[in-house]
């Protein structure tokens, strides 16, 4: 495809290809609505022109679902409430799924540092830390006993 | 908040680059992970008829460590300089400074050149390059050149930089075994820019006396600053309590900030003191480790 140079990646996957389960909150990098995953890193769709993206591997919500059945990270966001209006859900699961695929073992501190980059106005953090939390052992984590996902970094 | 209209090109080559800069006489401008100039096209901050993009240049990347020191490739992300764990010998100040800086996304986009570049008065790499003497190397339509940090900063996203030159590496001098260190920043949101922050280390003589005091500081000026008189009030003194109170007033004394809507300037005068207390205080405690 060939878009204008402005055009940000975020606005091309919405409206050029209307993949719209990319959100856009601030279109200024604040709050982390639109995180898409680029070559396999995080990041905000709305500082990323369209044409950076050439010859990249762009992964963004869609790609984490699959018609069949919810995804383990999915299915630990339903398990402990961790959305309620929903607009920075898509942010929060592409965040967290790039987090977990490189970091499987990372504690309560580390996900609350990483998830500090995107907004929720509903104040979910304690669901959303713990949803990723409980999300860790579909992605290789070894079993650990001690890790409480609500406790304060 | 849609970006207005520019033109794009993304040269292969660094002359090619430096060639369509200066063709458009300070009308282009170069994007790197573009975290900082993206939200300036948002805003309608910048202006440029062209982005010369600067991601296929292979010259600006790469961390090379050597008995000279740390030397950055312009393109070099936070993230690269995250997950090297050579620097935690070769210059953990730099790495402590950069796990503050914005969020996990732009860590994983932003670029040392770019920071530089970008100047913010309240970024931490233009305070780490101010507080380590860095030399900042850039290329132009008319040669290479090598900037001190002291020069390269002359104003709240001001610099040296002619229109048409690129920085191409940032070269921090070698960081000595057993040096002490301390970098403390206080934003109200994690992620933010600095409202105040330190950075700071000097190296330890055999009786236990303070030497090469580098102390500098960030969000409390127009630019990041060195504050001598808070080195001087450590050069050949033992780093106690009674000489960190003393140079966390030297630091208040010599800092003239600004009231603006974050922070009025007594408070950030009062905070930038604080920031050079604790760090210090880390230094110290590290001596001991």
């Amino acid at each position: 495809m060939e878009v204008e140079p402005r055009l940000t990646l975020a606005d091309c996957l919405r409206h050029h290809l209307r993949l719209t389960g990319t959100h856009v909150g601030c279109e200024h990098g604040v709050c982390g609505a639109c995180t898409v995953i680029v070559d396999g890193a995080a990041v905000r769709a709305c500082l990323m022109l369209a044409v950076q993206a050439e010859g990249a591997e762009v992964v963004t919500v869609e790609g984490l679902s699959n018609d069949a059945d919810l995804t383990p990270l999915q299915k630990s966001f339903r398990k402990h409430h961790a959305l309620q209006c929903g607009f920075c859900t898509p942010g929060m699961i592409t965040t967290a799924h790039a987090l977990l695929s490189e970091e499987p073992d990372c504690d309560a501190a580390r996900v609350r540092e990483v998830l500090s980059g995107n907004l929720c106005r509903c104040t979910g953090y304690i669901p959303i830390v713990e949803a990723v939390l409980d999300a860790r052992a579909a992605y290789g984590a070894k079993a650990r006993a001690s890790d409480r996902g609500g406790e304060r970094a | 908040m849609k970006l207005p209209p520019f033109e794009y090109a993304c040269p292969t080559t660094l002359p090619e680059a430096i060639q369509l800069l200066s063709e458009r006489d300070g009308d282009a401008k170069p994007i790197a992970g573009g975290q900082s100039l993206v939200p300036m096209l948002a805003f309608r901050l910048a202006q440029p008829t062209l982005l010369v993009d600067l991601r296929k240049l292979a010259d600006l990347r790469g961390i090379k460590i050597s008995q000279k020191g740390v030397t950055l490739g312009a393109m070099v992300r936070w993230r690269e300089i995250e997950d090297d764990e050579r620097l935690d010998a070769a210059h953990p100040l730099l790495k402590a400074a950069v796990a503050h800086i914005a969020h996990y996304q732009i860590r994983n986009r932003g670029t040392v050149g770019g920071s530089l570049a970008h100047a913010d008065p309240a970024a931490e790499m233009p305070a780490i390059a101010m507080t380590c003497d860095a030399e900042i190397a850039v290329v132009g339509k008319s040669g290479a050149r090598v900037i001190q940090a002291a020069d390269f900063f002359q104003g709240a996203l001001t610099t040296a930089l002619t229109a048409d030159e690129i920085i191409v590496e940032v070269r921090l001098p070698a960081w000595p075994a057993g040096r002490r260190w301390g970098f403390e920043e206080f934003a109200r949101r994690r992620g933010d820019f600095a409202m105040a922050a330190a950075a700071l280390f000097y190296d330890q003589s055999a009786d236990g006396k303070a030497r090469n005091a580098h102390v500098g500081v960030a969000g409390v000026a127009d630019r990041p600053l060195r504050l001598p008189s808070a080195e001087d009030v450590l050069s050949g003194r033992a780093v106690d309590q009674a000489t960190i109170a003393e140079a966390e007033a030297a630091a208040s004394a010599a800092v003239d900030p600004q009231d603006d809507i974050h922070a009025s300037a007594a408070y950030r005068r009062a905070l930038v003191g604080t920031m050079v207390e604790r760090a210090l205080k880390r230094a110290a405690a590290r001596a001991q480790q």
